[in-house]
Formats: structure tokens, sequence, C-alpha cells
């Protein structure tokens, strides 16, 4: 299959609007188990009314959220996929520029030194594009997420070491939580990384924060943990943004890489209720959005 | 827990009247204000011509779409979508805007610490609480974008909206000492341990 990259750059603008407007399913859903476990009034007031802005957002075609995030595009190259890999990049660039003038959205990235805004979402190094391959044939997907920064800026790395074993990794997750408080705008997605170097560590957090809710680490002990931890960060009362209530996070997801001997390096990312994230699978068949 | 109908400005009077759980909707005006604004105001020494005397401001950089000026766009701005931020970045701003500028309420998300609560008790302030990542519906509260200060810093610029029914807002912070989030950050302190030990972490 031969990539059309014109077909790629309208992608890349329409996925940056559709994450933006619709969240995914399994979100929803979230939203909804959430609700029915929740044992404090207010709490539960917080969440009807998020779940209803859900539904203003769709009904009235705006955005969840005015907070358009740090523009973060996913890549996978399937097998059988012929694309120059730089054009590619080019493509998706214009893409999220062209969102962001023709919509148009807030750009919310600036120069961090100066704050210059360019007003295109984009620049030194922004959209974040991370390029990974598959063994699917003839498919190209593209994920973009639009990562908010209240729960960004509540991103951490701790480089343990191995005497403090899995109990330096469980204080720091709910260690996290705690001092996050509301500003994270929970109910949130706790993302863990373990493992790896430090900025693969961190890496791997943000990938578990923006996974579907529902899917588990594909390591047998990264997928015990983050059972448990999903469970115990429900009982430390932080609540929906952070007023008091069971519901401070839909899940903990963890994902692991290998270590070296002298190292345990604990990352954490957390993603907002509004946990938005769109796709777009180009085949041999054409072009298809989901989440 | 009672709840309010505010027109702004509004007295030292009205708020005081407020206690944490009540609820408020605002009526009238309403400035948006976010990290940049505030930065160059009181770092920079850049005064707004805006008078704040008895305002609300709103922890807030919209999406807005620049249009011709019109009676339904005064300031050349359609609202697009205009939600609200994380106010912890900005607590050291509450003091010197109630003090400079007779700033009376803080919409935001999130809450506010120590030093915003001290000064809410001594200068007449109140913290109201807004759902964060709600903001499609908080922008049908919003009727237009009445005016606009500092607009260099867009779109961190200094906003005035006009709003209606904007609410229900919870008074989580208010100005007899008391504070939601304390009372949240005591209980979940409590609980933390309970929740360590119940994952087998042995105590340091």
């Amino acid at each position: 299959m031969k990539v059309d990259l014109a077909a790629v750059e309208e992608a890349a603008k329409e996925l940056y609007i559709r994450a933006l407007k619709v969240l995914p399913p399994d979100i929803k859903s979230g939203f909804d188990r959430l609700a029915a476990q929740e044992s404090v009034p207010r709490a539960r007031d917080v969440l009807a009314t998020m779940v209803t802005n859900i539904k203003v957002a769709e009904d009235t075609d705006n955005l969840l959220c005015q907070d358009t995030g740090v523009p973060i595009y996913n890549v996978t190259i399937g097998a059988g996929v012929q694309v120059e890999g730089h054009a590619l990049k080019a493509a998706i660039r214009r893409g999220c520029e062209r969102a962001t003038r023709e919509h148009p959205l807030r750009s919310s990235v600036v120069h961090p030194l100066t704050r210059k805004n360019q007003h295109t979402s984009c620049g030194i190094h922004v959209p974040v594009i991370h390029i990974d391959f598959s063994d699917a044939p003839q498919t190209l997907e593209i994920e973009m997420v639009p990562k908010g920064s209240g729960s960004e800026n509540n991103s951490f790395l701790k480089m343990a070491i191995p005497a403090e074993g899995v109990d330096a990794i469980k204080t720091f997750v709910i260690d996290c939580v705690v001092n996050a408080g509301g500003k994270t705008c929970p109910p949130t997605i706790v993302g863990v990384g373990l493992g790896g170097t430090s900025d693969l560590c961190v890496a791997l957090a943000k990938r578990a924060a923006t996974r579907e809710l529902g899917s588990r680490c594909s390591d047998p002990e990264g997928a015990k943990l983050e059972e448990e931890l999903s469970a115990a960060v429900n009982r430390l009362g932080v609540g929906p943004q952070g007023l008091g209530g069971d519901a401070t996070a839909f899940a903990v997801h963890v994902e692991l890489a290998a270590t070296h001997i002298t190292m345990n390096p604990i990352a954490v990312n957390m993603q907002c209720h509004s946990a938005r994230r769109a796709k777009a699978t180009f085949t041999p068949a054409g072009l298809v959005y989901g989440f | 827990m009672a709840h309010y109908e505010l027109v702004t400005p509004v007295s030292e009077a009205q708020i005081r009247a407020l206690r944490v759980n009540d609820t408020v909707t605002l009526q009238a005006t309403l400035f948006g204000i976010r990290d940049a604004t505030q930065i160059h105001m009181f770092d920079r020494g850049r005064r707004t011509r805006f008078d704040l005397n008895g305002h609300a401001v709103i922890h807030t950089a919209p999406n807005v779409r620049k249009v011709e000026r019109s009676v339904e766009f005064p300031a050349g701005y359609a609202p697009i979508c205009i939600g609200t931020t994380t106010s912890d970045r900005m607590e050291r701003f509450t003091r010197p805007l109630m003090e400079q500028y007779g700033v009376r309420m803080i919409v935001g998300k999130g809450g506010l610490r120590e030093g915003s609560l001290a000064a809410f008790q001594e200068l007449g302030g109140v913290y109201l609480a807004i759902v964060g990542g709600t903001a499609a519906l908080e922008t049908t509260w919003i009727e237009r974008i009445e005016d606009v200060d500092l607009d260099d810093l867009n779109p961190e610029s200094l906003w005035q909206f006009r709003i209606r029914n904007f609410g229900p807002l919870l008074v989580a912070m208010d100005s007899h000492g008391g504070s939601l989030y304390r009372e949240v950050k005591r209980d979940v302190e409590t609980r933390r341990a309970q929740v360590l030990a119940s994952l087998g972490v042995k105590a340091a």
C-alpha cells in the first residue's frame, strides 16, 4: 500500500478536531461505572455534570474542554506500507496547523523561554510525533492525543533503587495521586511506567495514561499490579475534582520495560477525565476513523 | 447550604454572607484571566484599563474566532469554547488581585492554597469551584465577549465576558477560613496510611 500524503494531512487535521469533540466509548462507560459506585452525593453531582458536558459538546458540535493540549500523534506503520518517513511527519504537522487555523482552535503551544505562541499549535518538536511499526498487513494507523496541561503538569519520575523494591513503586504512585489532588481534573487515568531508562520510563507512563479503559498490561505481573493499584487509589477519598468522593481514577494502568540491575525507575503521568483520543486507520479499502 | 444569585459587581457584605457548601449563580460580567495575564500585571508592572472592583475573575484562556466588530461581537471576537484551567498555578496572584484591583470572587478548578484562604478572610473574598473539563457546558453560559485588554498575550488576554446564569458554582473557600480542599486534604492524608497498609507496604 502506498500512502497518500494529502490524505494523511487531512486526517491529521480531522483527528485533532475529532479528538477534542467526542470522547471514546470506553471513557463514557467508565463514567457510568464510577457514577454507579460513587457513595458521596456531591461527587455524584460532579460526575453528572461531566456526563452532561459530553452530551452538550456532541449536541453543539463543540470542544469538550477549552484545553487543546499539546498535540501528540502516534503513528504505527504496518507490513507492506510504502511511505517516506520525513514527508509523513511534515504532512502530520501541516494537518495539525490547519486544524488550529481553520477550525479555529486555541493554540496552547509556546516557546519554553520566550513564551511566544505561533498560533499554530506547533513549535520546536511539537506536535510530538511517535513512529512505531507493527506486523499488521497493509495498515497505517495514526492515533491523536491532545494532552491537557492540568494532568500533564502532574508528571513525576523517581529513580528508586532495587533495595526499595515494589514498596517504593506503590508508595510513589499513591503519593503522586495524593499530592495531585484536584489539580489533574479527576477522575483520571493514572499512567505508571516501570523500568527502562529514565526517558523510556516516562514514555511508558504516558502510553499507560492514554491506553483504552479495560485494556490490560501485557505483562502478567504488571497486570496484577495495575489491578491492585486501581482499587487502592479509589480508597484515598480525593474524588472528582478533588472535592472528595470515591471516584479518584477510572483506573491505574501500568506499562513496563526491562531495566538495569541497579535501577528501579518509576514514572507517573496522568490523564484527566476528558481522556481524549482519536484514531485514523488507512488500509487498501480506505480510511476509517475510530478511537 | 444556601443558593445565591449574584449580579456583579458585588459588595463585601454579599461575599461575607457566603459559606463553604453554598452555591452561587453569577449574572452580568465575568473577567477571564490566566498565568501570562497575571505575570505581566504583577511581575512586569502592566496595568489593565478594566475596573475589576467587586468583580469575579475566572481562570481561563478561551478558544475564540476573530470576526468583524459588531453589536454582537463588540471586541471583534466570537466565543468558541470557554472553560476553566487549574487554579493552583496562580496561587500567588490572589492577594494582589484583591489588594490592587478589589477582586472579590475567583472562579476556578482544583482549589487554591492557604495564602489565598488568608487573603479571602482578611480582604473579603471567595473561591467558587466550577467543574473543570466541562467547557462545552460553560460556553452556553456566556453570551458574548464584550471587551479585551492586554491582547498581545492572546489567548491569555484579559477577557470581559457577558454572562447569563453562570453556574451553579460551589463556594469551596470562603471568607471565614473555610476550605473544602483543606478538609479533603486532611481526610486523604489520614486514609493514605490505611491504603498503603492494605497494599502490603511496610511502614517506613
